[in-house]
């Protein structure tokens, strides 16, 4: 009971210290417009007044931006607005999910072995390298058709194969601040593994992990669209913005238009997350001011 | 006094841009060097004493840093030269050494070819006449079998035979100017001592002028003739280097001077004393009080016996076990509640890891250590965690031992917290408490370490370690990393807490002169082995060991008088404590010289 309110009052002024940061930090929260407007258009999608996105038109297909077609039809005729806003929460969730599943999984594990070392560390780092041995892709792939066909099963794929990077990656952070003299000041004061870990450990390697996983959204987004082309993502016809780019491919001279929109909207996404990594980075580190 | 200075500095003034601006970090320095002499500059850190020498050099970044005033190499302005111009000075007419040896040297290339290149490069020698000539340089600094050390690379050598390499480098070109940037710093005072004598031979031997940075005012009175005093930027006092010693007239100067722990400054004390403190302003001194500890006590809080601990060293594919280090050897020794008792030594000595393997941070390999009537070595995981409440310890880096991510009044409440005892309340209380029994402010417990310095830092680390009202601290190099008058005045605290808390200090340093000041009793350790123990008296004023003789003797006196002597420190290097398997440590034999004062005869 004491120990919660004893640790909730200096975390609590330490996050609103961070959020105060975090805001006067202007590519950050240009990061957090770009990412809230299309999270809102995700979520928002059932209720705008556009057309049907699967709806098929033998009258529209592949037309050039127009008055009726904002941003054009792609070859079945369907308008590639609507299909965005559609595809952009099956795209989002394809990025964050499988992101925040290889960073849960991932950081973890990478702690433990760099931590303690020994026989913990020879186990985690071989598995380790042995799936980073399989091109990423591939092992998305294989793990998708194992899974089964959806959207789902999909994030969970790509998650498990971005994985491995962020248990490397943790690892090697952990080595470094092994070294430093408060975590054995840590262990002189009589704190366990687990506090040593939490508090000592983890708050000093997140850095290079935030950025690591702004750029992993963009290659699950990608990933995503690969797994969709084979059937093995969003089932058609239900749109996701690289399944749209995956079509788009065989159009480009065309209709370079149904390339375009999911291309700068999967490159504005991207970009949004970077900027709020680079953010959130600083404004957690005390250091930085 | 007659001759045309070699090198003539005018108004130097170094600024950096920081943020947009520019900030003066050194302001209007001016100095001479005359042909044969040497010039100390001595400051603490931050003083702009490295910056000095890098703007003689050129060596820093154009864009970032602006350089005004004059440098006169021989008459010419260094810094009207082209960056062409300027690169056949350096290395040629004025060379440089740096603190660190193990990184100044490129780890991919034989140190013959590295002394070899200096001279194809700038005397245009071929490549046999390069190598004749470099042979005989790693002979003058007398590297031992220089022929034959030639083709080898700078891991094979030990950080004071690297320095003479570097020394060596420098010196091939025949410079007039050797430009030394804290040459000593990072090695063991015997070694120092060892390469203060070289540069003072080499210098008779070429009749080079020196340009001496350094922190340690002890050094500065063996080596230099002349003296320049930098304070925050400015150059506050210049002179003969007997004057300032004796007639310092800036109060900086002699605060610098009054916080220099001088061995051999105890005679005749029973006790440990505190250093006096100038105030920098002002100059007004403080008179030293000396700590004034009960000691009749019978039974000792720590008694260490046997104490052994080694690391295997592992080699080959399936990395066997192919010999060991003896860090620590059969080490025995008790403290009392309000005793300070130092474990002196140089790198390697197993110093650190005795006071790692005392507190079990480092599992020993055999023998018995009570702590306040516990058998260490026998309590469990949770019994150790308990155990921890009653010994703490201070690390030597203030920059590495605070986690950056937790504010101080965290990191201090925290083990009272862990340890429950008591609530938030109370640990704020403590804190509170803590920060200001430590010289520092109840107010600053919300800040994060960056914002402090090194020395404030140490002072919070402190705090840390008292929050759990230990009776027994490991001090493991505590005030090594600290500026002089810093180390002065953390030196003074640790005697007033030992003195209000009756503490029990287990202070492990290097540094001769801070531990004659500070402790009770003295073990002087090499190879693992303490090799002489007793009342600090009694190892100071009557030292037995050779080793203790050889340590005592290579420490830097602060008295300029004492320059020119050489110590005739043989050339020999530090031995590894590194031993085969089945290696059977000898039987020691000990023998009592006075009450207490033990020494290792065979």
């Amino acid at each position: 009971m004491s120990a919660v309110s004893q640790t909730a009052v200096p975390a609590k002024r330490e996050s609103s210290r961070a959020w105060r940061k975090l805001k006067a930090n202007r590519s950050s929260v240009a990061g957090f417009i770009i990412i809230i407007f299309f999270v809102a258009l995700a979520a928002l999608a059932p209720v705008l007044p556009i057309p049907d996105p699967v709806a098929t038109s033998w009258s529209a297909i592949r037309k050039a931006p127009s008055a009726a077609h904002w941003l054009g039809t792609d070859d079945l005729g369907r308008d590639i607005l609507s299909r965005m806003i559609w595809g952009a929460q099956a795209s989002l969730m394809a990025g964050v999910f499988s992101v925040a599943i290889a960073v849960a999984i991932g950081v973890p594990f990478g702690i433990l072995a760099g931590y303690f070392g020994g026989w913990v560390d020879l186990i985690i780092s071989r598995i380790t390298e042995a799936l980073l041995a399989m091109p990423f892709l591939i092992m998305a792939i294989a793990l998708a058709a194992f899974l089964g066909p959806s959207l789902t099963n999909a994030m969970i794929a790509i998650g498990l194969s971005a994985m491995p990077i962020f248990v490397r990656l943790t690892r090697g952070q952990v080595l470094a601040v092994k070294q430093e003299d408060f975590v054995e000041g840590a262990r002189s004061v009589g704190l366990g593994h687990l506090d040593i870990m939490l508090r000592y450990i983890l708050p000093n390697v997140t850095a290079p992990i935030i950025v690591q996983a702004t750029l992993t959204v963009a290659t699950a987004i990608i990933a995503e669209a690969s797994l969709s082309f084979l059937g093995l993502g969003q089932q058609p016809p239900a749109a996701s913005w690289g399944s749209m780019l995956n079509v788009a491919k065989n159009f480009l001279t065309q209709a370079p238009w149904m390339a375009m929109w999911p291309g700068i909207a999967i490159f504005l996404v991207v970009i949004g997350f970077n900027l709020l990594g680079d953010g959130l980075r600083d404004a957690l580190d005390p250091r930085e001011n | 006094m007659t001759a045309e200075p070699i090198l003539s500095v005018r108004n130097l003034t170094t600024a950096f841009r920081v943020d947009g601006e520019w900030k003066p970090v050194v302001r209007n320095v001016s100095f001479d060097i005359r042909p044969g002499e040497t010039l100390a500059i001595v400051g603490e850190s931050g003083s702009g004493k490295s910056v000095t020498s890098l703007s003689i050099m050129r060596l820093l970044a154009k864009d970032a840093s602006r350089i005004e005033g004059q440098v006169l190499l021989n008459g010419r302005d260094l810094l009207s030269l082209s960056e062409k111009e300027m690169r056949a000075v350096r290395g040629n007419e004025v060379s440089m050494i740096f603190q660190e040896p193990m990184t100044s040297l490129n780890p991919i290339f034989t140190i013959g070819r590295q002394i070899s290149e200096v001279l194809t490069r700038h005397k245009g020698m071929s490549a046999t006449d390069a190598r004749a000539e470099t042979i005989r340089m790693l002979e003058k600094v007398r590297i031992p079998n220089a022929a034959s050390r030639f083709d080898e690379y700078p891991h094979q050598f030990s950080g004071g035979m690297r320095q003479r390499v570097m020394i060596a480098m420098a010196l091939a070109s025949r410079p007039k100017l050797l430009i030394a940037d804290e040459p000593t710093t990072a090695l063991d005072v015997t070694i120092q001592g060892q390469i203060l004598d070289l540069i003072k031979t080499l210098q008779e031997e070429e009749g080079m002028s020196v340009l001496f940075i350094t922190h340690d005012m002890g050094v500065v009175a063996e080596i230099a003739d002349r003296t320049v005093v930098m304070f925050r930027g400015d150059a506050v006092e210049s002179g003969a280097t007997e004057q300032i010693f004796h007639r310092g007239q800036h109060p900086y100067t002699r605060a610098l001077l009054s916080a220099v722990p001088r061995l051999g400054s105890m005679e005749g004390q029973a006790v440990p004393l505190r250093f006096p403190i100038v105030d920098t302003v002002t100059g007004i001194t403080t008179e030293p009080q000396p700590s004034r500890t009960m000691l009749e006590r019978d039974a000792p809080i720590l008694k260490v016996e046997n104490l052994v601990t080694r690391f295997p060293v592992r080699s080959g594919l399936f990395s066997r076990q192919t010999g060991s280090i003896h860090a620590v050897e059969n080490v025995s020794f008790d403290l009392k509640q309000g005793e300070t008792l130092a474990l002196v030594g140089e790198s390697g000595c197993g110093k650190s890891t005795t006071g790692r393997s005392v507190m079990r941070l480092i599992e020993p390999t055999s023998g018995d250590i009570q702590l306040d009537g516990q058998n260490v070595r026998e309590l469990g995981s949770s019994q150790l965690q308990r155990m921890r409440k009653s010994i703490q310890m201070i690390f030597q880096d203030p920059f590495s031992s605070l986690n950056p991510r937790m504010s101080v009044g965290q990191a201090i409440a925290e083990p009272f917290l862990k340890h429950g005892m008591g609530n938030a309340v109370q640990a704020k209380q403590k804190t509170a408490d803590l920060l200001e029994r430590v010289g520092l402010s109840a107010s600053m417990m919300s800040r994060y370490p960056h914002e402090f310095s090194g020395g404030q830092r140490q002072r919070i680390a402190i705090a840390r370690a008292l929050s759990l009202d230990p009776k027994v601290i490991v001090a493991d190099e505590s005030v090594s990393a600290l500026d002089v008058s810093i180390k002065a005045q953390v030196c003074n605290l640790l005697l007033d807490l030992q003195e209000q808390l009756d503490l029990a200090f287990l202070f492990i340093s290097h540094d001769m002169a801070v531990v004659e000041r500070v402790s009770h009793r003295v073990a002087v350790m090499y190879l693992g082995e303490i090799v002489e123990i007793g009342p600090r008296a009694a190892v100071f004023e009557n030292p037995q060991h050779p080793y203790t003789r050889k340590l005592m003797s290579a420490v830097p006196v602060p008295d300029p008088s004492r320059r020119g002597i050489r110590r005739g420190l043989m050339e020999d290097e530090l031995k590894s404590p590194v031993r085969p398997m089945g290696y059977q440590p000898p039987r020691r034999e000990y023998r009592e010289v006075s009450a207490g004062h033990i020494v290792q005869v065979a």
